[in-house]
């Protein structure tokens, strides 16, 4: 059974997140998946690696469901992050947004993944050929972020 | 207190769990001064301080049985 926002170990499947927003209110279904990719700037990645303060994760990725539905009224929210070891082209996250019409639903996505950026305890371990590194600070946590 | 540790934090220390000898109640500047000073393979390292999985700020208070943790620059997604 999925939950609506979690923080899964095995590969997404994302009909059921696709197929949870969808209701008779709903016009438009926005999707939104994050892949392992091999090349970052030059650097061959081999795979990575996620981790996450789990039960912290879920209540911030619930926190952004309801800053979209405060910012786009109607707007129905399911966002699934995987975390373990990921090969390339795996699926790392899932964000569905679905609206009554298209706009919302493509805006609200977006608001998603750069909210998981700041916010959501999950960390990402780049494994090369000649070494491995957590990454940080994509967009690094600032308590001024929390109050938006 | 006991703190939990993530990701790179976790790595230096090989602790996902450390102890740290406080006097009870603190702010979490305190407490990240705590840490500094008595895990010192931290020194330079910034993290935000959670409790109870929520973000607190600097000037608010950490109780002992809280649940603490260390939340280092994320980077999901």
């Amino acid at each position: 059974m999925m939950k609506q926002f979690e923080v899964v170990e095995a590969p997404i499947d994302i009909n059921r997140y696709h197929e949870y927003t969808i209701d008779e209110k709903q016009g438009a279904v926005c999707m939104f998946t994050g892949h392992v990719r091999e090349w970052t700037k030059g650097t061959r990645t081999v795979h990575l690696e996620y981790e996450a303060y789990k039960p912290m994760a879920e209540k911030k990725l619930a926190q952004i469901g309801e800053e979209i539905s405060e910012r786009w009224p109607g707007v129905r929210t399911t966002i699934a992050h995987r975390v373990g070891k990921l090969e390339i082209s795996d699926i790392a996250v899932v964000i569905v947004t679905s609206a009554p019409h298209r706009k919302d639903s493509y805006r609200a996505n977006e608001y998603a993944i750069e909210r998981i950026k700041e916010i959501v305890p999950i960390w990402k371990k780049e494994v090369w050929e000649d070494g491995e590194e957590w990454m940080g600070d994509q967009r690094q946590y600032h308590p001024s972020l929390e109050e938006k | 207190m006991k703190v939990m540790l993530f990701a790179g934090l976790k790595e230096k220390t090989g602790e996902s769990r450390i102890t740290l000898n406080t006097p009870g109640a603190m702010t979490a500047g305190e407490l990240k001064q705590a840490i500094y000073a008595q895990f010192p393979s931290l020194e330079g390292d910034v993290f935000q301080v959670a409790c109870n999985e929520s973000f607190v700020k600097d000037d608010q208070v950490v109780n002992e049985d809280d649940e603490v943790a260390l939340i280092p620059p994320v980077s999901g997604g």
